[in-house]
């Protein structure tokens, strides 16, 4: 794992290696990114929580020296409200896969971000259910094959920034795991965004979807994040057939908007308030 | 001063729920609305913020059910309320409280179904659902009031049974129940038993989330008070770290059920209403159980040897309780809203010692007081 701190193993689960990963996933980067970003963040493990729902990918809760809740699959963000708005003080964290966040888990992703609940979520795009051997998610592009897509895929995949902005989150960003400084710095800016903050990380599962899409193994499909995201400052020299195929990397969207927990306090002090029907 | 509630005074089945949970500590509310639930979410709205707790209505019954579990690891007792097809929704999380052993109250306000039903019409079709509705052998308790009164303190019992064996609890009540108006004194806060759960000591150089004590119940940390573990509904060893070892899975298992089977003294809860030298006995939970109060009374005035057992406590079912009734009684009737739950079970222990049979109503409507008397009658 490159760049990571050299104290990495204070965010680790040691005990727990080896993870469950095959050769070449993204998901290890990913985690590094992560554990980069705590380190960064200097949060107190013990007021932090980080909740997972179910896939190959939040199987990360696992391995992270917090207090973690490897959740139900979809369900992840209605577990962390729960645990958010008990404890606004603590900071929580959102792993999911691609399939678990807005596929099963879509309602919870849409209605998370329209109450922009202060929790930072990353979800871990590898356009594909991993853990289940291949299926088709929402985020699958277009005539890709999948186990449940022999003939390719014809339904039209969801944007994923485009449909959280849509919903309400104030802090939306994409990163790759072949660009992983950045997806470090983008987790650190989410976190620090008092809000609902989605970020993306497209990541590469090679034995689940890269094989079937002959996009080669794991390096081929990290230089293929490399060929195909761009940072939005480069993307504004771009012309739009430039832009064909690729997609845009980088703080996408940053709104402001009150923040769920906070004004749930302030109607607390307000019922509570001495004076009645101020 | 409006938060004080008088002392005695008319009051709805649902508010009584709520100001149960209010009662037990409870200061988090996730729902989402239902007939003929909903009071209990407009109350709480209403009432948490008050104390400092926290209503929120969530995007579905599944959210809901998660947003509580996810309270109470935090550290807030948590409760949620639904009817038939929130409560189906509520199952796979319900089955995950049950294995990650958190501790909540799930009431359903039970209403006729299958699915939608009739919205507003009262049943008892969730009986079996309450037990078997999420997947795989899991404890269960569940508890049925059968008056305004029994819903506050049986919502107290409720955490309570939640607190000390670290399980989701459901109260299982019904229309009837939760609409219906009556007399209902508060009791005094000094009077209202109220159980917390247990937590580990503090500087432990490793805690273990899932090694009982010699109950069966390992001490429950909430997230973020110095403890770090691992949650997860995978089958999980004592660090709480995933595990498919077929020892392991057994013993987490055969612990979850252990934990509760082997404290029956502490959670089943019966009334028996002059059962002593009864040889016809009625047998019947909830609401119904109204109705069957009123027939035995009036069969004994009549002459006839009749007797109630009432079921407070649903699941675990009392199997020794009524194993003892069938060496007495001559004949068990089984009165129930739905098409035959509870008597299964009954059969279930009294094998064929002892004549069982059942009423059963699938109208909308409550059984009566003469239809049990005629069944009664109809056993002399
Ligand atoms: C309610 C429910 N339905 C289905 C599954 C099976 N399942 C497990 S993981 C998964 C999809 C995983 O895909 P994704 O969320 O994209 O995560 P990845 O494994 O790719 O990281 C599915 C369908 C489940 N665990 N629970
Ligand atoms: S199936 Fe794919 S996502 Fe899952 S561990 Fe393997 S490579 Fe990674």
């Amino acid at each position: 794992m490159n760049n990571m701190p050299s104290n990495a193993e204070k965010y680790l689960r040691m005990e727990k290696m080896p993870h469950i990963w095959c050769p070449g996933c993204g998901n290890g980067i990913v985690l590094s990114a992560l554990v980069r970003a705590f380190h960064k963040l200097n949060y107190d493990q013990d007021q932090t929580v980080i909740v997972s729902g179910i896939g190959c990918s939040s199987r990360a809760s696992g391995y992270l020296d917090f207090n973690t809740l490897h959740s139900t699959h979809g369900r992840a963000l209605a577990f962390a409200t729960g645990i958010k708005l008990a404890r606004p003080e603590v900071n929580v964290f959102v792993l999911m896969g691609d399939g678990d966040a807005s596929s099963i888990g879509g309602n919870h992703l849409i209605h998370a971000a329209r109450r922009n609940i202060d929790l930072t979520v990353v979800i871990f795009n590898n356009s594909i259910y991993g853990m289940t051997g291949g299926q088709y998610s929402p985020l699958t592009p277009q005539d890709n094959r999948a186990t449940t897509a022999p003939y390719g895929t014809f339904e039209r995949p969801f944007d994923l920034v485009e449909l959280v902005k849509a919903a309400g989150a104030t802090y939306i960003a994409r990163g790759t795991t072949y660009h992983s400084a950045m997806l470090t710095k983008l987790i650190i800016t989410g976190a620090s965004h008092k809000g609902f903050s989605v970020i993306e990380a497209v990541t590469a599962c090679p034995v689940s979807y890269g094989r079937r899409n002959k996009m080669g193994g794991g390096y081929d499909m990290l230089m293929w994040q490399k060929e195909h995201g761009v940072p939005i400052e480069k993307s504004r020299y771009l012309k739009p057939e430039e832009m064909k195929g690729k997609f845009l990397i980088g703080e996408l969207h940053k709104s402001e908007a009150p923040e769920y927990t906070e004004v749930y306090q302030q109607l607390i002090d307000r019922v509570r308030g001495p004076i009645k029907g101020e | 001063m409006n938060n004080v509630v008088p002392l005695t005074r008319l009051m709805q089945g649902n508010e009584a729920i709520a100001e149960g949970a209010l009662a037990a500590g409870a200061r988090f509310f996730a729902g989402y609305p239902i007939t003929p639930s909903t009071e209990i979410a407009e109350i709480l709205a209403e009432k948490l913020p008050a104390v400092g707790g926290k209503f929120i209505q969530m995007e579905d019954e599944i959210a809901s059910m998660a947003a509580i579990i996810g309270a109470s690891l935090a550290g807030l007792k948590s409760i949620t309320a639904t009817s038939g097809p929130g409560f189906s929704l509520k199952q796979e999380n319900l089955g995950f409280a049950a294995i990650t052993e958190v501790p909540c109250v799930v009431v359903n306000v039970q209403r006729y179904g299958p699915s939608t039903g009739i919205p507003t019409a009262s049943a008892q079709g969730d009986i079996m659902q309450a037990r078997w509705g999420t997947h795989g052998d899991h404890p269960a308790i569940a508890l049925s009031p059968a008056s305004v009164q029994e819903a506050f303190s049986l919502t107290v019992q409720a955490f309570n049974l939640a607190e000390r064996f670290r399980t989701p609890v459901i109260l299982l009540a019904d229309e009837v129940i939760g609409h219906m108006r009556e007399r209902f004194v508060m009791p005094d806060a000094s009077d209202i038993n109220v159980i917390d759960r247990k937590k580990p000591p503090a500087g432990l150089t490793r805690y273990y989330p899932y090694k009982p004590d010699e109950d069966g119940v390992p001490p429950m940390a909430n997230f973020c008070e110095g403890y770090r573990y691992h949650v997860t509904g995978l089958v999980h060893d004592e660090s709480g770290g995933p595990t498919t070892k077929a020892d392991q899975a057994e013993r987490l298992i055969k612990r979850l059920n252990d934990k509760i089977m082997d404290h029956l003294d502490e959670i089943t809860m019966t009334e028996s209403l002059m059962t002593e030298d009864a040889e016809i006995i009625i047998v019947a939970c909830g609401a119904v159980s109204r109705s069957a109060r009123r027939a035995v009374k009036q069969a004994r005035k009549e002459g006839i040897k009749a007797g109630l057992f009432r079921l407070i406590s649903v699941w675990p079912f009392p199997d020794k309780e009524i194993k003892a009734l069938s060496r007495q009684a001559r004949s068990i009737i089984v009165p129930e809203m739905n098409l035959g739950q509870l008597i299964g079970e009954v059969e279930r222990v009294v094998r064929s010692e002892t004549k069982v049979s059942g009423i059963n109503r699938v109208t909308g409507e409550m059984i009566t007081p003469d239809e049990i008397l005629n069944a009664i009658k109809s056993e002399i």
